[in-house]
């Protein structure tokens, strides 16, 4: 049963409510009500796919944004072993928005990367909502060094509403830690892959997500500025925020068109909160094919396609 | 996050016929020729005004052997983008207004006799918002100084990404700044000129991956804009938050210098760092 849900999946929700009355009904008064929970169970499946077939931007985001959606800690503990979490920039501080460590996929090492929400408010707080300062950013470029010293591969998880806009972020030098990071990482020797779990917020996301191979999640989204933001300041008007999901296009089906990613990893038609271990089985198989296919790869041949899948991107009249 | 930048308060205010013009800050009025042979600033109280693309290049290059590089490269609206107007309609505005196709302007040319590509920013066109051309011009210039051993300066003023263009402005940002790994392979100096205003998506990229960094005075250089940290930490943000002499305490950039010497001091810079190149 749904109890989490969103507004446009209210009713899935009030079908599968009714479903499970029925089922109540059926024990406890030895009434037969299997055909009519087929019939129902059957409406649900219709209703279920044209509501999920046809999501808008706006609803994607939503899911995205879901606060049960998984996040890069749940991956980790899913999909890795023998995780040791490393902290800490070395010059400032540990940001709790970027975790960063060492593990096992599938028995080979490689290094972590990714934003980290947090469940409750509690959590958040210090998480700061997955918003890094420039000493998360300084960490993850601390870690890929290593990374690069011990040839392991990266594999970094992106889950940001964007980089802190706060007093201390500026003053620590937010740009230079996000501009450093898009500099290094189009350089490291060393295998970069990058998942948008949830969501992209502009240059925080961009931050970890400069590499050799770029997926996201179906139900995740990518984008330079937020719908709101991006509403109140073209639109004057934050309320226009779902027009303006629609013109930036931000899911993973309008970026695969447009070139700007490299695989869509399917979710559970529900979304990726509904169905964990699903989830998870889809994004190991990636993650292995990828880890597998960049292997085979010498080091100046993957930094040379690196470079002009870099460099490619743009859409102008010449 | 691209900022919203004010556009108005502080640059030069024009009164008919272009005649006198009003300082921003210290409100003198102003002969209109005495400001521009003045470089837009402001002879009374050292105010830098915006200043345009070309009239930048115009000051800093010498006269002979200039050449444009990348002005074949032109915008496309590919996403049908519209908000309050179309992306189209912005385009043809910014370049009625300004001249340019594109927010970025790239030439060839020689610095004190010194080979150099220098690249400027134009801010009346669409806030120097960089989209796909500014990316692609931006690399232009790279790969022109490594096919002829030039260094490169960039003198920003940009508002940040350019939304229009939504995530493929965002992917400039790693455009620009993979294009600058070459250079540095090349052991090529990028000198990056921060002017008023050098904010998102052009401060978090090459606009801070200068072998030097130089601002001009006061101007507002930095990730999120100034009203977005305001509203999200709910207090009055501190006094010249944001300014180059702010940033130049907190470490973030090398020198501040005034208009009128840049083209001097930077020619000094660059051979000072090329001198075992030659």
């Amino acid at each position: 049963m749904i109890t989490d849900h969103l507004e446009f999946e209210q009713p899935i929700f009030e079908i599968e409510a009714k479903i499970d009355e029925l089922r109540r009904v059926e024990q406890d008064s030895d009434v037969e009500l299997s055909s009519e929970i087929a019939k129902l169970s059957a409406r649900r499946k219709v209703l279920s796919d044209s509501i999920y077939g046809k999501l808008t931007p706006w609803q994607v985001a939503q899911i995205a944004r879901h606060p049960r959606r998984p996040y890069t800690l749940d991956y980790v503990e899913h999909l890795f072993t023998d995780f040791e979490e490393l902290h800490g920039d070395r010059a400032y501080a540990d940001d709790f928005a970027i975790i960063t460590g060492l593990a096992r996929f599938e028995g080979r090492s490689v290094v972590i990367i990714g934003h980290q929400k947090g469940r409750n408010t509690k959590e958040n707080l210090e998480r700061n909502f997955g918003m890094p300062r420039p000493e998360g950013y300084r960490k993850a470029l601390r870690v890929m060094k290593m990374a690069e010293k011990f040839q392991l591969p990266v594999i970094t998880f992106i889950d940001t509403p964007g980089a802190y806009p706060g007093v201390g972020a500026e003053e620590r030098g937010q740009a230079q830690a996000i501009a450093q990071n898009l500099y290094e990482m189009a350089r490291l020797r060393t295998p970069i892959i990058c998942h948008v779990i949830g969501e992209g917020g502009s240059g925080g996301a961009l931050a970890i997500g400069v590499g050799d191979h770029l997926a996201m999640l179906n139900y995740s989204t990518y984008s330079v500025i937020s719908p709101e933001g991006c509403a109140s300041i073209l639109w004057k008007n934050a309320d226009k925020a779902e027009e303006a999901a629609t013109t930036l296009g931000i899911t993973a089906e309008r970026l695969m068109e447009l070139g700007l990613i490299d695989e869509i990893i399917a979710e559970p038609q529900t979304g990726a909160h509904r169905n964990l271990e699903q989830t998870c089985e889809a994004m190991r198989i990636s993650i292995s094919a990828n880890l597998e296919r960049m292997a085979k790869l010498e080091v100046n041949q993957m930094l040379a396609k690196r470079y002009e899948r870099l460099t490619s991107y743009g859409a102008f009249k010449k | 996050m691209p900022s919203s930048i004010r556009t108005d308060s502080t640059s030069s205010r024009k009164v008919p016929e272009g005649l006198w013009a009003k300082c921003g800050r210290c409100s003198a009025v102003l002969y209109g020729q005495e400001l521009e042979r003045n470089l837009q600033v402001c002879p009374k109280c050292n105010h830098h005004m915006r200043i345009s693309a070309r009239s930048r290049l115009d000051s800093f290059l010498d006269k002979e052997g200039r050449s444009e590089i990348g002005a074949e490269f032109e915008p496309r609206d590919f996403l049908k983008f519209k908000d309050s107007k179309k992306y189209k309609d912005r385009l043809i505005a910014a370049n009625k207004a300004t001249g340019e196709t594109d927010a970025l302007v790239v030439m060839q040319g020689t610095l004190r006799s010194l080979p150099v590509v220098v690249a400027a920013f134009e801010f009346n066109f669409m806030a120097g918002s960089m989209g796909s051309v500014v990316g692609e011009r931006f690399l232009a210039a790279v790969n022109r100084c490594i096919a002829e051993r030039m260094p490169f300066v960039c003198f920003s003023t940009s508002g940040g990404a350019r939304m229009q263009e939504a995530l493929m402005s965002l992917m400039q940002m790693a455009k620009t700044s993979a294009a600058l790994t070459r250079l540095a392979e090349e052991r090529l100096p990028f000198v990056s000129v921060l002017t008023d205003p050098t904010m998102g998506g052009v401060s978090a990229s090459f606009a801070m991956l200068g072998d030097v960094h130089i601002a001009e005075p006061n101007a507002l250089i930095g990730f999120a804009g100034p009203r977005v940290i305001e509203q999200t930490v709910r207090e009055t943000l501190p006094e010249g938050f944001q300014r180059s002499e702010f940033l130049q305490e907190h470490g973030a950039i090398d020198l501040i210098i005034d208009r009128k010497d840049l083209a001097p001091r930077i020619h000094n810079l660059l051979q000072l760092l090329t001198e075992r190149n030659q």
